[in-house]
């Protein structure tokens, strides 16, 4: 069908019934420019039109909680008069499109949600997902996207401490990024982009506008990608250096109270900033779009839904203005005033002295219809059938195999191209089980990480809810930090077509039960949706970013076997081959998981830490007890002597996952005090060994199994680089 | 205002490894002949004035090229 | 006590924990901003930290090199003043004229962030701590363009790295001094090794050199 014939609004995405919807609402036909903003506001991208209502199931409260979901990031008091700022949000259809800019622009675009709180950014996470490494197509994909991640976020001085990568044919055409984004502020001076006070000046400062993203973000991540070239050049190009002075600017002017509200403009620009803070503040505004400093000549609409990055709007009392400007001419920043906040609740812009735009703001905010997706139930998941799994004739050799898969090995390749030390503040460098930073000016400390179980979700979704929680804050708990927020990054498929919207549904169920049991609450998010093409969707992919506390900074602990003759002690017990690394494909029906025992096992970890009893600690993960071990080993030095009880068979012992599970050492003196901690627990405490040597030696009923750690190292160091060799 | 063209390349005799990653590059896409690879920059300047060629060459000297690492060429557009 | 003015472009990033670290030696840190045409009143030292000054556009530290602020660190360098350029500091540095060289792109084509082992090569700056030459010091790296070129005849190294030369950096050189000694650039962060916290404490016998 030629574009000629296609109606505007269904060119623009809406469907039929939200297009007659519109002009009910308003009273009259929309202008044109109105009718574009209708179509970016009430994308899926911009207004959660098919998650809202799976989205209330998530538990968003507690006692630390300053700001939950809803703004630009959630806040955690942290104590000490300090909050801290957190959010997770994907890039992933521009970054499929052009790996390095969206890849770029998705760091820019988290940094500057944590700076409209106000708060400094002090570390940056990110959660790829791309196809296997045999394809050159996902080995471009991942190393541009790496390319542009470091490129950004190195640029703008911020630490990216951590994160993870997965690699699955699934997501070989829909490949999945998704950035993570703490700040510091204040307990007391938490911004939000309510505007206020009739009067008060609307003020845009950062970059000029251009033709960036006209229709970007909010079109592509409503839609599944095709081979259409048309959607190239929509795709924005990032500027890290200006970044950087915006946040220095905004912080200066934060600090010195200058700011009314604060907002940064994101998806679908002036359009969404512009209406949210009206709507959150009961407010309306006036906008002269003749005042917007531009690159090139833009119409009324383009300057409405430009996506030109690194600019922020916010509001500011009438004698405070001058100051503003000021201080971002100081910065080498523009900044006009475009607006002003006025009594009711109408948005309008004039251009070339003809009102364009006057419609209530929460129209384009939060009248967004709402929908239900369907709930098809995928069949049950059927338990491997293990039997007709041949059982390698060279245990030894599949360990080393497993340690030298992509999904497994050293992230080293990585982490090496982010500037991760930044700040001074990274306690816990990249590699562990998650990075430590300390809080400017506290003795306490951050822990950050990123997990998801896709594989699980996809099987048997409520129990890969679960998991994907509780991964997250075992990684956490490992280096003895209590869990005390989330904010979770949905990665979906297009929910109306078979079992997706069941997945969904379930996988947040899974999650919230997780989430209510660990008291930790989700105070931020996003949604990613229609994320597959014709030949493939991805596996659904719910990201958990879980922060913990550290009440003092240099009490962490490290997942390094320390010193020979410590005692290795498993906690938890099951596992099996099923879903699992080693299995290496998404078949079989994961252990079911046992949320009180898992948070119970958490919690026991985290007791241990803080009384000083844990030499190392490392959760059982991706690859089971035999990667947790090598890792535990290749990162000390040393090897093991471990004994473990017979299963179904020998590979299932040693790379069976599930169970919620860590491996942990103490000293032999401190053993009576930790059993004493473990009693009238409901999980296993084992002791399986002891550290020394230079191999693991694992002996399994009759199976006696060992790897040097020498060997092991040379593996899990060679797999990333080969894979991209 | 006259539009001037500055071009600056690595030195002769200086390693470029961008030039040389880009040239392995292309003989792994097929261009098995080609020579030698070098990277540079190209910078478009409007000068004012009667002598642009001039003044763009003291802008190199100034601030455009390193004259360590780097050679200039100025040249109307 | 000794007045540190640690210089601050636009896109400067590491001034904060450079300042953190003077003042942990016990000096006071004070800021020089690059438009102003004077060191602060009271300045015994300068320090120009590492970052992306002008996003490294055109060529790293070339535009600040050109910045109001520099005459007068040159005039202090000059009258003997103590200098010390880490990272973009050191690439400025060399872009002013005030070290030779200049900072190239890596030989990696990628951007290194890595714990690095510096060797003593010359004992006899205040920039070492009083470690004798061959001494090591536990020092990381972060750059994109870390790669000294240069006639090492015409440099007075202080450091090399030991143990590998990833950056492909001429002589395996990481930080160099002017023949004087007053004026030191390295390309590895001493501020990131002053807390042992952090995993080194290395870097004061470098950041020391200001104090001394």
């Amino acid at each position: 069908m030629s574009s000629e014939a296609v109606p505007l609004h269904r060119r623009l995405g809406l469907t039929d019934d939200e297009a007659a919807l519109i002009p009910e609402l308003l009273g009259r036909e929309p202008t044109d420019p109105e009718l574009v903003m209708f179509s970016l506001m009430w994308s899926e991208h911009c207004s959660y039109k098919h998650s809202k209502p799976l989205l209330r199931g998530f538990p968003t409260t507690g006692p630390r909680v300053l700001q939950g979901p809803g703004e630009n990031a959630g806040v955690i008091d942290v104590g000490d008069g300090l909050a801290v700022a957190l959010k997770i949000e994907s890039h992933n259809h521009p970054s499929a499109v052009e790996p390095f800019e969206g890849a770029a622009t998705g760091v820019g675009g988290i940094v500057r949600d944590i700076m409209a709180m106000g708060a400094r950014p002090i570390a940056l996470l990110d959660s790829l997902r791309f196809g296997s490494l045999e394809s050159a197509r996902s080995r471009h994909l991942f190393t541009r996207a790496v390319a542009g991640i470091g490129h950004y976020g190195n640029c703008i001085g911020v630490p990216t401490v951590g994160g993870e990568v997965a690699f699955d044919d699934r997501y070989e055409e829909s490949c999945l990024v998704n950035a993570m984004c703490v700040g510091v502020l204040p307990a007391g001076r938490v911004l939000r982009a309510a505007a206020s006070g009739p009067g008060n000046a609307l003020v845009l400062y950062g970059n000029r506008t251009g033709r960036d993203g006209i229709g970007g973000a909010s079109v592509l991540a409503s839609a599944e990608l095709d081979d259409d070239e048309d959607k190239r050049p929509s795709v924005q190009v990032g500027d890290p250096f200006t970044e950087r002075k915006l946040m220095d600017c905004s912080l200066e002017l934060a600090d010195a109270g200058a700011f009314v509200a604060l907002q940064d403009l994101g998806a679908a620009g002036l359009t969404s900033s512009a209406s949210e803070m009206a709507s959150k503040g009961g407010v309306g505004l006036e906008i002269d779009l003749d005042l917007v400093p531009l690159r090139e000549s833009l119409t009324p609409a383009e300057i409405l839904v430009s996506e030109s990055q690194e600019r922020m709007l916010c509001v500011v009392e009438p004698g405070r203005v001058d100051e503003v400007i000021a201080t971002c001419r100081k910065w080498d920043l523009d900044a006009t005033v475009i607006g002003r906040v006025t009594e009711g609740d109408r948005l309008v812009a004039r251009f070339g002295g003809e009102v364009v735009v006057d419609l209530p703001a929460r129209l384009l905010a939060d009248d967004a219809p709402v929908y239900g997706v369907p709930q098809d139930p995928a069949p049950a998941p059927v338990p491997l059938a293990i039997d007709g799994i041949p059982q390698p004739a060279d245990l030894a050799g599949a360990w080393r195999d497993l340690l030298g898969h992509p999904n497994v090995g050293s992230r080293r390749w990585i982490y090496e191209r982010y500037d991760h030390l930044v700040g001074a503040n990274t306690v816990r460098r990249p590699g562990g089980d998650a990075a430590v930073v300390r809080l400017p000016g506290s003795a306490r400390a951050i822990a950050l990480a990123t997990d998801c179980a896709e594989r699980w979700c996809e099987l048997d979704p409520r129990n890969g809810g679960r998991a994907s929680v509780l991964e997250a804050a075992r990684n956490v708990a490992a280096v003895g930090a209590r869990p005390v927020a989330a904010t979770d990054c949905l990665n979906f498929p297009n929910p109306e077509k078979g079992s997706t919207g069941w997945r969904l549904a379930e996988a947040i169920a899974g999650m919230a039960e997780a989430l209510t049991a660990l008291e930790v609450p989700i105070v931020s998010g996003n949604v990613s949706l229609y994320n597959e093409s014709a030949q493939r969707a991805i596996l659904p992919t719910p990201v958990v970013g879980m922060m913990g506390l550290l009440e003092r900074a240099d009490r962490s602990v490290g997942q390094a076997f320390v010193a020979d003759d410590d005692v290795v002690i498993l906690i938890g017990e099951g596992g099996r081959l099923d879903a699992s690394e080693y299995l290496g494909r998404t078949e079989g029906a994961p252990e079911p998981v046992d949320v009180r025992r898992e948070v119970a096992a958490i919690d026991l970890v985290i007791r241990a830490a803080e009384a000083g009893l844990l030499r190392s600690a490392h959760d059982v993960a991706g690859g089971g007890l035999g990667v947790a071990l090598a890792e535990s080993a290749i990162a000390g030095g040393r090897g093991a002597r471990l004994t473990l009880a017979s299963g179904r068979r020998d590979d299932e012992v040693l790379f069976g996952e599930g169970g919620g599970r860590f491996v942990i050492t103490v000293r032999p003196d401190d053993i009576e005090v930790l059993m004493a901690l473990t009693a009238d627990l409901p999980v296993a405490v084992t002791r399986i060994g002891v550290v020394g040597g230079d191999a693991l030696t694992v002996t399994i009923g009759d199976t006696r199994v060992s790897l040097t750690v020498a060997e092991a190292r040379d593996a899990h160091e060679r797999a990333l680089p080969e894979a991209l060799a | 205002m006259t539009q001037v063209v500055v071009t600056v390349m690595p030195r002769a005799g200086v390693l470029d490894p961008q030039g040389q990653a880009v040239r392995g590059a292309l003989t792994q896409l097929g261009f098995a002949d080609v020579g030698e690879v070098r990277i540079g920059k190209r910078i478009e300047l409007d000068i004012p004035g009667a002598d642009p060629e001039g003044t763009a060459r003291e802008m190199c000297e100034k601030l455009l090229a390193n004259a360590l690492i780097e050679d200039y060429r100025v040249e109307r557009a | 006590m000794t007045t540190v003015a640690v210089v601050r472009f636009p896109g400067s990033l590491d001034h904060d924990s450079a300042a953190r670290a003077v003042e942990g030696l016990g000096a006071t840190a004070v800021e020089a901003w690059h438009a102003d045409d004077a060191l602060p009143a009271g300045t015994d030292a300068v320090l120009i930290p590492g970052g992306f000054s002008y996003g490294d556009h055109l060529r790293c530290g070339a535009i600040a090199s050109r910045s109001h602020i520099m005459g007068a660190i040159a005039r202090h360098a000059a009258e003997g003043g103590r200098v010390l350029g880490i990272c973009n500091g050191f690439q400025v540095l060399c872009e002013a004229g005030l070290l030779p060289g200049a900072l190239r792109r890596n030989a990696t084509l990628s951007f290194v962030c890595r714990q690095m082992n510096l060797e003593v090569a010359d004992a006899g700056t205040p920039w070492t701590g009083g470690r004798p030459e061959g001494a090591l010091l536990s020092v990381p790296v972060k750059n994109n363009e870390g790669a000294w070129y240069g006639d090492p005849a015409t440099a007075r190294p202080v450091l090399r790295y030991a143990g590998g030369n990833p950056l492909g950096s001429v002589e395996a050189i990481a930080g160099i001094a002017n023949t004087e000694g007053n004026v030191m650039g390295l390309m590895p962060h001493p501020e990131e090794a002053c807390d042992p916290l952090l995993g080194s404490t290395d870097g004061e016998a470098i950041i020391g050199g200001l104090l001394r």
